[in-house]
Protein backbone atom coordinates (compact mmCIF):
# COMPACT_ATOMS: atom_id res chain seq x y z
CA UNK A 1 0.00 0.00 0.00
CA UNK A 2 2.69 2.29 0.83
CA UNK A 3 4.81 1.55 -1.82
CA UNK A 4 2.30 2.65 -4.51
CA UNK A 5 1.44 5.66 -2.56
CA UNK A 6 4.75 6.92 -2.72
CA UNK A 7 5.15 5.58 -6.30
CA UNK A 8 2.56 7.48 -7.64
CA UNK A 9 3.50 10.94 -5.52
CA UNK A 10 7.04 10.93 -6.20
CA UNK A 11 6.89 9.57 -10.14
CA UNK A 12 3.76 10.88 -11.25
CA UNK A 13 1.78 13.37 -9.27
CA UNK A 14 4.98 15.42 -8.48
CA UNK A 15 6.19 15.13 -11.60
CA UNK A 16 2.63 16.18 -13.21
CA UNK A 17 2.68 19.22 -11.55
CA UNK A 18 6.41 19.99 -12.44
CA UNK A 19 6.14 19.37 -16.45
CA UNK A 20 2.43 21.78 -15.84
CA UNK A 21 5.01 24.48 -14.24
CA UNK A 22 7.39 24.28 -16.92
CA UNK A 23 5.37 24.31 -19.67
CA UNK A 24 5.63 27.65 -18.96
CA UNK A 25 8.90 28.28 -18.71
CA UNK A 26 11.79 28.37 -21.17
CA UNK A 27 13.56 25.88 -19.56
CA UNK A 28 16.82 23.66 -21.35
CA UNK A 29 16.56 21.04 -18.36
CA UNK A 30 19.81 22.28 -17.19
CA UNK A 31 20.02 26.14 -16.17
CA UNK A 32 17.11 27.54 -14.20
CA UNK A 33 13.63 27.46 -15.83
CA UNK A 34 12.52 31.43 -16.88
CA UNK A 35 9.09 32.10 -16.33
CA UNK A 36 7.36 32.78 -19.59
CA UNK A 37 3.79 33.01 -19.03
CA UNK A 38 1.78 30.87 -21.97
CA UNK A 39 4.22 31.90 -24.96
CA UNK A 40 4.89 28.40 -25.31
CA UNK A 41 1.58 27.93 -26.53
CA UNK A 42 0.84 30.87 -28.18
CA UNK A 43 4.08 29.84 -30.32
CA UNK A 44 2.91 25.93 -30.70
CA UNK A 45 -0.41 27.96 -31.93
CA UNK A 46 0.67 30.99 -34.26
CA UNK A 47 4.46 30.21 -35.44
CA UNK A 48 5.45 26.99 -35.66
CA UNK A 49 3.87 25.16 -38.82
CA UNK A 50 5.81 22.13 -37.95
CA UNK A 51 3.33 21.39 -34.86
CA UNK A 52 0.23 21.34 -37.70
CA UNK A 53 1.56 19.12 -40.06
CA UNK A 54 2.52 16.76 -37.25
CA UNK A 55 -1.22 17.19 -35.77
CA UNK A 56 -2.88 16.80 -38.95
CA UNK A 57 -0.57 13.74 -39.69
CA UNK A 58 -1.19 12.25 -36.30
CA UNK A 59 -5.31 12.99 -36.39
CA UNK A 60 -5.23 11.78 -40.51
CA UNK A 61 -3.34 8.26 -38.73
CA UNK A 62 -5.59 7.94 -35.81
CA UNK A 63 -8.97 8.62 -37.90
CA UNK A 64 -8.15 6.32 -40.04
CA UNK A 65 -6.35 3.63 -38.07
CA UNK A 66 -8.91 3.49 -34.79
CA UNK A 67 -11.86 2.40 -37.03
CA UNK A 68 -10.10 0.13 -39.24
CA UNK A 69 -8.22 -1.78 -36.04
CA UNK A 70 -12.02 -1.89 -34.59
CA UNK A 71 -13.90 -3.47 -37.35
CA UNK A 72 -11.15 -5.43 -38.38
CA UNK A 73 -11.26 -6.72 -34.69
CA UNK A 74 -14.69 -7.05 -34.60
CA UNK A 75 -15.31 -9.31 -37.52
CA UNK A 76 -12.40 -11.57 -36.25
CA UNK A 77 -14.27 -11.66 -32.82
CA UNK A 78 -17.34 -13.12 -34.56
CA UNK A 79 -15.96 -15.56 -36.69
CA UNK A 80 -13.77 -16.49 -33.39
CA UNK A 81 -17.25 -16.63 -31.46
CA UNK A 82 -18.29 -19.64 -33.89
CA UNK A 83 -17.68 -22.63 -32.34
CA UNK A 84 -15.57 -24.58 -35.02
CA UNK A 85 -11.92 -26.59 -34.62
CA UNK A 86 -8.95 -24.81 -35.13
CA UNK A 87 -10.06 -21.49 -33.09
CA UNK A 88 -7.20 -21.64 -30.54
CA UNK A 89 -4.53 -21.52 -33.74
CA UNK A 90 -6.40 -18.84 -35.03
CA UNK A 91 -6.83 -16.60 -31.78
CA UNK A 92 -3.23 -17.38 -31.37
CA UNK A 93 -2.04 -16.06 -35.23
CA UNK A 94 -3.76 -12.81 -34.68
CA UNK A 95 -2.86 -12.03 -30.90
CA UNK A 96 0.95 -13.26 -31.44
CA UNK A 97 2.10 -9.33 -33.83
CA UNK A 98 0.76 -8.00 -30.21
CA UNK A 99 3.45 -9.22 -27.90
CA UNK A 100 6.12 -8.61 -30.71
CA UNK A 101 8.94 -5.82 -29.87
CA UNK A 102 8.03 -2.76 -31.57
CA UNK A 103 11.67 -2.00 -33.24
CA UNK A 104 11.44 -5.78 -34.63
CA UNK A 105 8.22 -5.07 -36.51
CA UNK A 106 9.57 -1.93 -37.55
CA UNK A 107 12.77 -3.76 -39.60
CA UNK A 108 10.48 -6.73 -40.67
CA UNK A 109 7.91 -4.04 -42.20
CA UNK A 110 10.45 -1.65 -43.09
CA UNK A 111 12.24 -4.37 -45.79
CA UNK A 112 9.20 -5.49 -46.48
CA UNK A 113 8.17 -1.90 -48.02
CA UNK A 114 11.14 -1.27 -49.37
CA UNK A 115 11.61 -0.29 -52.75
CA UNK A 116 12.61 -3.90 -54.32
CA UNK A 117 10.94 -5.56 -50.88
CA UNK A 118 9.07 -8.72 -51.02
CA UNK A 119 5.69 -6.27 -51.43
CA UNK A 120 6.66 -4.67 -54.52
CA UNK A 121 7.79 -7.59 -55.93
CA UNK A 122 4.36 -9.05 -55.35
CA UNK A 123 2.86 -6.24 -57.03
CA UNK A 124 5.25 -6.43 -60.00
CA UNK A 125 3.77 -10.51 -60.79
CA UNK A 126 0.09 -8.88 -61.52
CA UNK A 127 1.40 -6.23 -63.45
CA UNK A 128 1.38 -3.02 -60.84
CA UNK A 129 4.22 -0.57 -60.63
CA UNK A 130 4.61 -0.52 -56.25
CA UNK A 131 5.93 3.04 -55.11
CA UNK A 132 8.26 3.68 -52.88
CA UNK A 133 5.86 2.98 -50.04
CA UNK A 134 8.33 4.30 -46.46
CA UNK A 135 9.80 7.04 -49.01
CA UNK A 136 6.69 8.40 -50.73
CA UNK A 137 5.08 11.05 -48.63
CA UNK A 138 1.50 9.94 -50.06
CA UNK A 139 2.06 6.52 -48.93
CA UNK A 140 3.67 6.70 -45.80
CA UNK A 141 0.83 7.04 -43.61
CA UNK A 142 -1.33 4.50 -44.87
CA UNK A 143 1.81 2.25 -44.91
CA UNK A 144 2.51 2.88 -41.76
CA UNK A 145 -1.22 2.51 -40.73
CA UNK A 146 -1.47 -1.20 -42.10
CA UNK A 147 1.15 -2.00 -39.77
CA UNK A 148 -0.31 -0.69 -36.81
CA UNK A 149 -3.85 -2.33 -37.78
CA UNK A 150 -1.72 -5.13 -38.13
CA UNK A 151 -0.12 -5.34 -34.44
CA UNK A 152 -2.54 -3.69 -32.50
CA UNK A 153 -6.07 -5.96 -33.53
CA UNK A 154 -5.46 -8.95 -31.53
CA UNK A 155 -5.67 -6.69 -28.21
CA UNK A 156 -9.38 -5.17 -29.32
CA UNK A 157 -10.57 -8.99 -30.55
CA UNK A 158 -9.85 -10.45 -27.26
CA UNK A 159 -12.27 -8.03 -25.77
CA UNK A 160 -14.67 -7.83 -28.10
CA UNK A 161 -14.59 -11.91 -28.18
CA UNK A 162 -15.15 -11.33 -24.52
CA UNK A 163 -17.96 -9.66 -24.44
CA UNK A 164 -19.47 -11.85 -27.29
CA UNK A 165 -19.23 -14.83 -25.19
CA UNK A 166 -21.30 -12.87 -22.17
CA UNK A 167 -24.11 -12.51 -24.44
CA UNK A 168 -26.66 -15.05 -23.30
CA UNK A 169 -27.58 -17.80 -25.72
CA UNK A 170 -31.37 -17.41 -24.74
CA UNK A 171 -31.44 -14.26 -26.67
CA UNK A 172 -30.38 -15.53 -29.48
CA UNK A 173 -32.91 -18.68 -29.44
CA UNK A 174 -35.62 -15.79 -28.86
CA UNK A 175 -34.53 -13.78 -31.46
CA UNK A 176 -34.80 -17.17 -33.77
CA UNK A 177 -37.99 -18.56 -32.68
CA UNK A 178 -39.49 -14.66 -33.20
CA UNK A 179 -38.12 -15.75 -37.01
CA UNK A 180 -34.89 -12.90 -37.39
CA UNK A 181 -32.56 -14.53 -40.13
CA UNK A 182 -28.72 -14.52 -39.17
CA UNK A 183 -27.93 -11.12 -40.13
CA UNK A 184 -30.86 -9.15 -38.55
CA UNK A 185 -29.77 -11.92 -35.07
CA UNK A 186 -26.27 -9.94 -35.95
CA UNK A 187 -27.16 -6.21 -36.28
CA UNK A 188 -30.37 -6.20 -33.70
CA UNK A 189 -29.10 -8.88 -31.07
CA UNK A 190 -25.66 -9.11 -31.16
CA UNK A 191 -24.21 -5.61 -31.92
CA UNK A 192 -26.34 -3.87 -29.46
CA UNK A 193 -25.74 -5.51 -26.88
CA UNK A 194 -21.44 -5.42 -27.55
CA UNK A 195 -21.72 -1.97 -27.74
CA UNK A 196 -19.94 -1.49 -24.03
CA UNK A 197 -16.81 -3.05 -25.31
CA UNK A 198 -17.13 -1.51 -28.55
CA UNK A 199 -17.17 1.79 -26.89
CA UNK A 200 -14.16 0.63 -24.38
CA UNK A 201 -11.90 -0.64 -27.36
CA UNK A 202 -12.60 2.37 -29.60
CA UNK A 203 -11.54 4.75 -27.34
CA UNK A 204 -8.51 2.56 -25.77
CA UNK A 205 -7.66 2.67 -29.09
CA UNK A 206 -7.98 6.36 -29.61
CA UNK A 207 -5.79 7.42 -26.44
CA UNK A 208 -2.90 4.93 -27.50
CA UNK A 209 -3.12 5.49 -31.26
CA UNK A 210 -3.05 9.39 -30.78
CA UNK A 211 0.35 8.65 -29.16
CA UNK A 212 1.88 6.11 -31.59
CA UNK A 213 5.84 5.96 -31.29
CA UNK A 214 8.12 3.33 -31.82
CA UNK A 215 6.56 1.93 -35.03
CA UNK A 216 7.21 5.77 -36.72
CA UNK A 217 10.58 6.52 -35.24
CA UNK A 218 11.81 2.55 -36.19
CA UNK A 219 10.33 2.75 -39.83
CA UNK A 220 10.37 6.28 -41.10
CA UNK A 221 12.14 8.89 -38.19
CA UNK A 222 8.88 10.93 -39.56
CA UNK A 223 10.31 11.27 -43.25
CA UNK A 224 10.27 11.46 -45.80
CA UNK A 225 10.76 15.59 -44.71
CA UNK A 226 8.32 15.62 -41.87
CA UNK A 227 5.47 13.83 -43.58
CA UNK A 228 4.82 11.24 -41.11
CA UNK A 229 6.03 13.11 -37.90
CA UNK A 230 3.60 12.24 -35.39
CA UNK A 231 3.26 13.92 -31.92
CA UNK A 232 4.92 12.14 -29.75
CA UNK A 233 8.23 11.53 -32.00
CA UNK A 234 7.94 15.68 -33.05
CA UNK A 235 7.58 15.90 -28.67
CA UNK A 236 10.62 13.56 -28.15
CA UNK A 237 12.76 15.66 -31.12
CA UNK A 238 12.36 18.90 -29.39
CA UNK A 239 12.58 17.53 -25.57
CA UNK A 240 15.73 15.10 -26.23
CA UNK A 241 17.41 16.28 -29.46
CA UNK A 242 16.83 19.92 -29.36
CA UNK A 243 16.65 20.22 -25.31
CA UNK A 244 13.93 22.50 -25.36
CA UNK A 245 12.13 21.00 -22.07
CA UNK A 246 9.15 23.72 -21.99
CA UNK A 247 7.82 23.94 -24.62
CA UNK A 248 7.97 19.99 -24.84
CA UNK A 249 6.26 20.44 -21.60
CA UNK A 250 3.45 22.68 -23.33
CA UNK A 251 3.45 20.24 -25.95
CA UNK A 252 2.55 17.42 -23.96
CA UNK A 253 -0.43 19.54 -22.02
CA UNK A 254 -1.46 20.28 -25.10
CA UNK A 255 -1.70 16.99 -26.19
CA UNK A 256 -3.62 15.91 -22.38
CA UNK A 257 -6.16 18.46 -23.66
CA UNK A 258 -6.81 17.23 -26.80
CA UNK A 259 -6.99 13.71 -25.77
CA UNK A 260 -9.22 14.83 -22.72
CA UNK A 261 -11.80 17.06 -24.92
CA UNK A 262 -12.34 14.53 -27.72
CA UNK A 263 -12.54 11.47 -24.92
CA UNK A 264 -15.15 13.80 -23.19
CA UNK A 265 -17.09 14.15 -26.74
CA UNK A 266 -17.04 10.71 -27.30
CA UNK A 267 -18.45 10.20 -23.75
CA UNK A 268 -21.01 12.33 -24.76
CA UNK A 269 -22.05 10.42 -27.83
CA UNK A 270 -22.24 7.29 -26.38
CA UNK A 271 -24.96 7.94 -24.65
CA UNK A 272 -26.36 7.77 -27.93
CA UNK A 273 -25.70 4.24 -29.22
CA UNK A 274 -24.18 2.42 -26.30
CA UNK A 275 -26.51 0.27 -25.08
CA UNK A 276 -26.66 -0.82 -21.20
CA UNK A 277 -28.68 -3.62 -20.58
CA UNK B 1 -16.38 -10.60 -13.40
CA UNK B 2 -17.84 -13.26 -15.59
CA UNK B 3 -15.14 -12.63 -18.22
CA UNK B 4 -12.49 -13.74 -15.75
CA UNK B 5 -13.69 -17.09 -15.40
CA UNK B 6 -14.50 -16.68 -18.96
CA UNK B 7 -10.96 -16.57 -20.29
CA UNK B 8 -9.14 -20.63 -19.81
CA UNK B 9 -12.40 -21.47 -21.71
CA UNK B 10 -12.24 -18.59 -24.24
CA UNK B 11 -8.93 -19.94 -24.76
CA UNK B 12 -9.48 -23.63 -25.11
CA UNK B 13 -12.66 -22.83 -27.02
CA UNK B 14 -14.28 -24.70 -25.36
CA UNK B 15 -17.09 -22.72 -24.24
CA UNK B 16 -20.30 -24.49 -23.47
CA UNK B 17 -23.30 -23.08 -24.90
CA UNK B 18 -27.07 -24.60 -24.40
CA UNK B 19 -28.21 -26.73 -26.58
CA UNK B 20 -30.25 -25.31 -29.43
CA UNK B 21 -27.77 -22.56 -30.19
CA UNK B 22 -27.59 -21.62 -33.77
CA UNK B 23 -24.51 -24.53 -34.10
CA UNK B 24 -26.24 -27.11 -32.55
CA UNK B 25 -28.68 -28.06 -35.15
CA UNK B 26 -26.69 -29.42 -38.07
CA UNK B 27 -28.63 -28.78 -41.60
CA UNK B 28 -27.51 -30.23 -44.78
CA UNK B 29 -25.41 -27.40 -46.29
CA UNK B 30 -24.37 -26.33 -43.36
CA UNK B 31 -20.91 -28.36 -42.84
CA UNK B 32 -19.85 -27.15 -46.03
CA UNK B 33 -19.96 -23.78 -45.20
CA UNK B 34 -18.31 -24.89 -42.00
CA UNK B 35 -15.50 -26.49 -43.74
CA UNK B 36 -15.15 -23.55 -46.66
CA UNK B 37 -15.15 -21.34 -43.51
CA UNK B 38 -12.32 -23.08 -41.81
CA UNK B 39 -10.24 -23.02 -45.16
CA UNK B 40 -10.92 -19.53 -45.16
CA UNK B 41 -9.93 -18.82 -41.41
CA UNK B 42 -6.98 -20.69 -41.54
CA UNK B 43 -5.77 -19.15 -44.60
CA UNK B 44 -6.51 -15.89 -43.00
CA UNK B 45 -4.17 -16.60 -39.83
CA UNK B 46 -1.12 -17.98 -42.48
CA UNK B 47 -1.30 -14.72 -44.31
CA UNK B 48 -1.52 -12.81 -41.18
CA UNK B 49 1.56 -14.27 -40.09
CA UNK B 50 3.75 -14.12 -43.28
CA UNK B 51 5.41 -11.51 -41.84
CA UNK B 52 6.98 -13.51 -39.29
CA UNK B 53 7.67 -16.36 -41.65
CA UNK B 54 9.59 -13.84 -43.58
CA UNK B 55 11.61 -12.62 -40.82
CA UNK B 56 12.62 -16.38 -40.04
CA UNK B 57 13.05 -17.09 -43.75
CA UNK B 58 15.30 -14.26 -44.30
CA UNK B 59 17.45 -14.93 -40.58
CA UNK B 60 18.33 -18.08 -42.31
CA UNK B 61 19.55 -16.68 -45.61
CA UNK B 62 22.54 -15.34 -47.41
CA UNK B 63 22.54 -11.33 -47.38
CA UNK B 64 23.16 -11.57 -51.28
CA UNK B 65 19.32 -13.47 -51.53
CA UNK B 66 17.47 -12.40 -49.12
CA UNK B 67 15.32 -10.12 -51.24
CA UNK B 68 14.84 -12.43 -54.37
CA UNK B 69 11.64 -13.33 -55.01
CA UNK B 70 9.53 -15.20 -54.83
CA UNK B 71 11.43 -16.12 -51.79
CA UNK B 72 13.23 -19.50 -51.55
CA UNK B 73 13.22 -21.47 -48.45
CA UNK B 74 15.47 -21.55 -46.34
CA UNK B 75 14.84 -24.66 -44.35
CA UNK B 76 17.17 -26.77 -46.46
CA UNK B 77 19.73 -24.89 -47.04
CA UNK B 78 19.93 -22.54 -43.58
CA UNK B 79 22.55 -20.13 -43.58
CA UNK B 80 23.40 -20.32 -39.79
CA UNK B 81 26.16 -17.13 -40.01
CA UNK B 82 23.95 -14.23 -39.79
CA UNK B 83 22.88 -15.44 -35.89
CA UNK B 84 26.63 -16.00 -35.38
CA UNK B 85 26.84 -12.23 -36.01
CA UNK B 86 24.24 -11.58 -34.02
CA UNK B 87 25.31 -13.54 -31.24
CA UNK B 88 28.96 -12.28 -31.24
CA UNK B 89 27.16 -9.16 -29.86
CA UNK B 90 23.69 -9.49 -28.76
CA UNK B 91 25.74 -10.74 -24.92
CA UNK B 92 25.59 -7.49 -22.57
CA UNK B 93 21.92 -6.13 -24.33
CA UNK B 94 20.33 -9.74 -23.54
CA UNK B 95 21.40 -9.62 -20.35
CA UNK B 96 20.35 -5.72 -19.53
CA UNK B 97 17.00 -6.74 -20.60
CA UNK B 98 16.65 -10.13 -18.79
CA UNK B 99 17.75 -8.04 -15.97
CA UNK B 100 15.57 -5.25 -15.62
CA UNK B 101 12.40 -7.53 -17.15
CA UNK B 102 12.83 -9.71 -13.76
CA UNK B 103 13.26 -6.65 -11.57
CA UNK B 104 10.10 -4.97 -13.02
CA UNK B 105 8.19 -8.77 -12.80
CA UNK B 106 9.02 -9.75 -9.36
CA UNK B 107 8.69 -5.65 -8.19
CA UNK B 108 4.92 -5.31 -9.82
CA UNK B 109 4.08 -8.32 -8.57
CA UNK B 110 4.73 -7.68 -5.31
CA UNK B 111 3.53 -3.97 -4.97
CA UNK B 112 0.47 -4.43 -7.10
CA UNK B 113 -0.62 -8.01 -4.85
CA UNK B 114 0.31 -5.56 -1.85
CA UNK B 115 -1.79 -2.57 -3.24
CA UNK B 116 -4.40 -4.68 -4.32
CA UNK B 117 -5.58 -6.13 -1.24
CA UNK B 118 -5.31 -3.09 0.62
CA UNK B 119 -7.66 -1.66 -2.13
CA UNK B 120 -10.35 -4.49 -2.19
CA UNK B 121 -9.89 -5.97 1.53
CA UNK B 122 -8.44 -3.36 4.43
CA UNK B 123 -11.01 -0.28 5.49
CA UNK B 124 -9.27 2.84 5.57
CA UNK B 125 -10.52 6.86 5.17
CA UNK B 126 -10.06 7.90 1.69
CA UNK B 127 -9.29 4.53 -0.04
CA UNK B 128 -11.87 5.06 -2.81
CA UNK B 129 -11.10 8.26 -3.63
CA UNK B 130 -7.31 6.93 -3.39
CA UNK B 131 -8.23 4.60 -5.84
CA UNK B 132 -9.67 6.81 -8.01
CA UNK B 133 -6.55 8.92 -8.08
CA UNK B 134 -4.39 5.67 -8.84
CA UNK B 135 -6.75 5.32 -11.81
CA UNK B 136 -6.68 8.63 -13.20
CA UNK B 137 -2.86 8.20 -13.79
CA UNK B 138 -3.38 5.54 -16.01
CA UNK B 139 -5.16 7.80 -18.29
CA UNK B 140 -2.29 10.80 -18.31
CA UNK B 141 -0.37 9.94 -21.20
CA UNK B 142 3.21 8.83 -20.10
CA UNK B 143 5.14 11.73 -21.87
CA UNK B 144 3.70 14.08 -19.57
CA UNK B 145 5.75 12.65 -16.18
CA UNK B 146 8.31 11.34 -17.84
CA UNK B 147 9.65 14.72 -19.21
CA UNK B 148 10.35 15.73 -15.59
CA UNK B 149 10.93 12.24 -14.55
CA UNK B 150 13.96 12.93 -16.63
CA UNK B 151 14.91 16.12 -14.91
CA UNK B 152 15.08 14.82 -11.68
CA UNK B 153 16.66 11.46 -12.51
CA UNK B 154 19.43 13.96 -14.00
CA UNK B 155 19.79 15.07 -10.25
CA UNK B 156 19.48 11.79 -8.74
CA UNK B 157 22.76 11.06 -11.04
CA UNK B 158 20.23 8.19 -12.57
CA UNK B 159 20.32 9.00 -15.91
CA UNK B 160 22.39 6.04 -17.51
CA UNK B 161 21.75 3.94 -15.10
CA UNK B 162 18.88 1.05 -14.84
CA UNK B 163 17.01 2.56 -12.02
CA UNK B 164 14.63 4.82 -13.99
CA UNK B 165 13.60 1.67 -16.17
CA UNK B 166 12.27 -0.11 -13.05
CA UNK B 167 12.10 1.93 -10.07
CA UNK B 168 8.88 4.03 -11.29
CA UNK B 169 7.62 1.20 -13.06
CA UNK B 170 7.60 -0.88 -9.74
CA UNK B 171 6.12 1.55 -7.42
CA UNK B 172 3.16 2.71 -10.01
CA UNK B 173 1.79 -1.05 -11.04
CA UNK B 174 -1.58 1.15 -12.12
CA UNK B 175 -2.74 -1.93 -14.22
CA UNK B 176 -1.47 -4.42 -12.12
CA UNK B 177 -3.04 -2.83 -8.42
CA UNK B 178 -6.56 -2.89 -10.86
CA UNK B 179 -6.18 -6.35 -11.36
CA UNK B 180 -4.98 -7.42 -7.89
CA UNK B 181 -8.02 -5.56 -6.79
CA UNK B 182 -10.31 -6.91 -8.86
CA UNK B 183 -9.09 -10.94 -7.74
CA UNK B 184 -8.82 -10.00 -4.30
CA UNK B 185 -12.41 -9.08 -4.63
CA UNK B 186 -14.11 -12.08 -5.32
CA UNK B 187 -12.76 -13.76 -2.52
CA UNK B 188 -15.32 -14.52 0.29
CA UNK B 189 -15.31 -12.27 3.33
CA UNK B 190 -15.83 -15.51 5.55
CA UNK B 191 -12.44 -16.24 4.39
CA UNK B 192 -10.57 -13.44 6.15
CA UNK B 193 -12.85 -13.68 9.10
CA UNK B 194 -12.20 -17.00 9.89
CA UNK B 195 -8.55 -16.67 9.37
CA UNK B 196 -9.06 -13.70 12.25
CA UNK B 197 -10.77 -15.38 14.71
CA UNK B 198 -8.46 -18.21 14.63
CA UNK B 199 -5.62 -15.40 15.83
CA UNK B 200 -3.87 -14.68 12.33
CA UNK B 201 -2.70 -11.49 11.58
CA UNK B 202 -3.51 -9.34 8.55
CA UNK B 203 -0.19 -9.59 7.20
CA UNK B 204 -0.33 -14.07 7.37
CA UNK B 205 -3.83 -13.72 5.83
CA UNK B 206 -2.73 -11.97 3.27
CA UNK B 207 0.54 -14.09 3.10
CA UNK B 208 -0.93 -18.01 3.60
CA UNK B 209 -4.35 -17.59 2.82
CA UNK B 210 -5.33 -14.76 0.20
CA UNK B 211 -1.70 -14.81 -2.35
CA UNK B 212 -2.26 -18.63 -2.84
CA UNK B 213 -6.06 -17.96 -4.35
CA UNK B 214 -4.95 -15.11 -6.58
CA UNK B 215 -2.16 -17.00 -8.48
CA UNK B 216 -3.67 -16.47 -12.01
CA UNK B 217 -4.03 -12.47 -11.42
CA UNK B 218 -0.52 -12.72 -10.33
CA UNK B 219 0.64 -14.43 -13.33
CA UNK B 220 -1.35 -11.74 -15.58
CA UNK B 221 0.21 -9.01 -13.91
CA UNK B 222 3.40 -10.99 -14.38
CA UNK B 223 3.34 -11.34 -17.74
CA UNK B 224 2.18 -7.52 -18.76
CA UNK B 225 4.69 -5.89 -16.33
CA UNK B 226 7.49 -8.57 -18.11
CA UNK B 227 5.86 -7.28 -21.89
CA UNK B 228 5.92 -3.50 -20.81
CA UNK B 229 9.90 -4.15 -19.60
CA UNK B 230 10.90 -5.95 -22.22
CA UNK B 231 9.18 -4.28 -25.11
CA UNK B 232 10.05 -0.95 -23.81
CA UNK B 233 11.28 1.23 -26.28
CA UNK B 234 10.99 5.28 -25.32
CA UNK B 235 12.32 4.67 -22.02
CA UNK B 236 15.32 2.90 -22.97
CA UNK B 237 15.77 5.56 -25.47
CA UNK B 238 15.64 8.60 -23.18
CA UNK B 239 17.71 7.09 -20.08
CA UNK B 240 20.22 5.05 -21.50
CA UNK B 241 23.20 7.06 -23.65
CA UNK B 242 26.33 4.54 -23.29
CA UNK B 243 26.19 1.16 -25.94
CA UNK B 244 26.89 -0.99 -22.87
CA UNK B 245 24.05 -0.52 -20.83
CA UNK B 246 21.16 -0.72 -23.21
CA UNK B 247 18.56 -3.13 -24.01
CA UNK B 248 17.37 -5.37 -27.03
CA UNK B 249 14.74 -2.75 -28.75
CA UNK B 250 18.01 -0.18 -29.05
CA UNK B 251 20.65 -2.93 -29.45
CA UNK B 252 18.37 -3.78 -32.81
CA UNK B 253 17.49 -0.10 -33.20
CA UNK B 254 21.71 0.28 -33.31
CA UNK B 255 22.10 -2.58 -35.31
CA UNK B 256 20.12 -1.52 -38.06
CA UNK B 257 22.80 1.97 -38.24
CA UNK B 258 25.86 -0.52 -37.92
CA UNK B 259 24.49 -3.14 -40.89
CA UNK B 260 22.36 -0.38 -42.63
CA UNK B 261 22.93 -2.52 -45.46
CA UNK B 262 22.32 -6.53 -44.37
CA UNK B 263 19.31 -7.18 -44.14
CA UNK B 264 19.81 -10.84 -43.22
CA UNK B 265 21.70 -10.39 -40.04
CA UNK B 266 18.78 -7.79 -38.57
CA UNK B 267 16.29 -10.35 -39.45
CA UNK B 268 17.91 -12.73 -37.38
CA UNK B 269 18.45 -10.37 -34.18
CA UNK B 270 15.03 -9.50 -34.53
CA UNK B 271 14.06 -13.23 -34.23
CA UNK B 272 15.99 -13.10 -31.00
CA UNK B 273 14.06 -10.38 -29.59
CA UNK B 274 10.89 -12.17 -30.48
CA UNK B 275 10.98 -15.27 -29.59
CA UNK B 276 11.34 -15.40 -26.21
CA UNK B 277 8.50 -12.98 -26.11
CA UNK B 278 6.68 -15.39 -28.27
CA UNK B 279 7.36 -18.82 -25.99
CA UNK B 280 6.04 -17.35 -23.03
CA UNK B 281 3.06 -15.89 -24.85
CA UNK B 282 2.40 -19.92 -26.42
CA UNK B 283 2.98 -21.25 -22.41
CA UNK B 284 0.83 -18.30 -20.91
CA UNK B 285 -1.68 -17.31 -23.22
CA UNK B 286 -4.10 -18.40 -20.70
CA UNK B 287 -3.19 -15.42 -17.86
CA UNK B 288 -2.80 -13.31 -20.68
CA UNK B 289 -6.32 -13.18 -22.60
CA UNK B 290 -7.19 -12.90 -18.85
CA UNK B 291 -5.55 -9.74 -18.29
CA UNK B 292 -6.65 -8.09 -21.15
CA UNK B 293 -10.67 -9.12 -20.90
CA UNK B 294 -9.81 -7.99 -17.08
CA UNK B 295 -9.02 -4.41 -18.56
CA UNK B 296 -11.66 -4.32 -20.28
CA UNK B 297 -14.25 -4.25 -16.47
CA UNK B 298 -15.40 -1.21 -15.57
CA UNK B 299 -14.08 -0.80 -11.52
Amino acid sequence: MLPIVVGIGAFQLIPVVVSMYSSLTRWDGIESPQFVGLQNYKDLLTTDPIFYQVLRNTLLFTVISVPLTVLFALVLALFANLRLPGLAFFRTAFFAPYVMNVVAIGYVWFNIYSPDGILNSLLKTVGVQGPSWLADSTWVIPAVIIVNVWQGVGYPMVILLGGLQNIPAELHEAARIDGANGWSRLLRVTLPLLTPQIFFVLLAQFISSFQVFGLIYVMTKGGPGFSSSVYIFYLWQVAFQQGKFGYAAAMAWLMVILIAVIAWAQWQLQKKWVFYG
Amino acid sequence: MASIETGPALLRGTVQRPPGSRTARPRRGIRWTRLLLIVFLILLSLSFLTPGFWMLNASLRPEAKVLEFPPRLALLHPEWSNYRTVFSSIGPYLLNSIRLAALNVVGSCIVSSLAGFAFARLRFVGRDALFGVVLVTAIVPSVVYLLPQYILFQKFGWVDTLYPLWVPQILTPVFGTFLMRQAFKTLPVELDESARVDGASTFRIFVSIMVPLVKPAIASVAIFSFLGSWNDLFGPLIFLTSPEKQTLPIFLAEFQGEFATSVAPLMAAATVTVVPVLIIFLLAQRYFVQGVTGSALKG
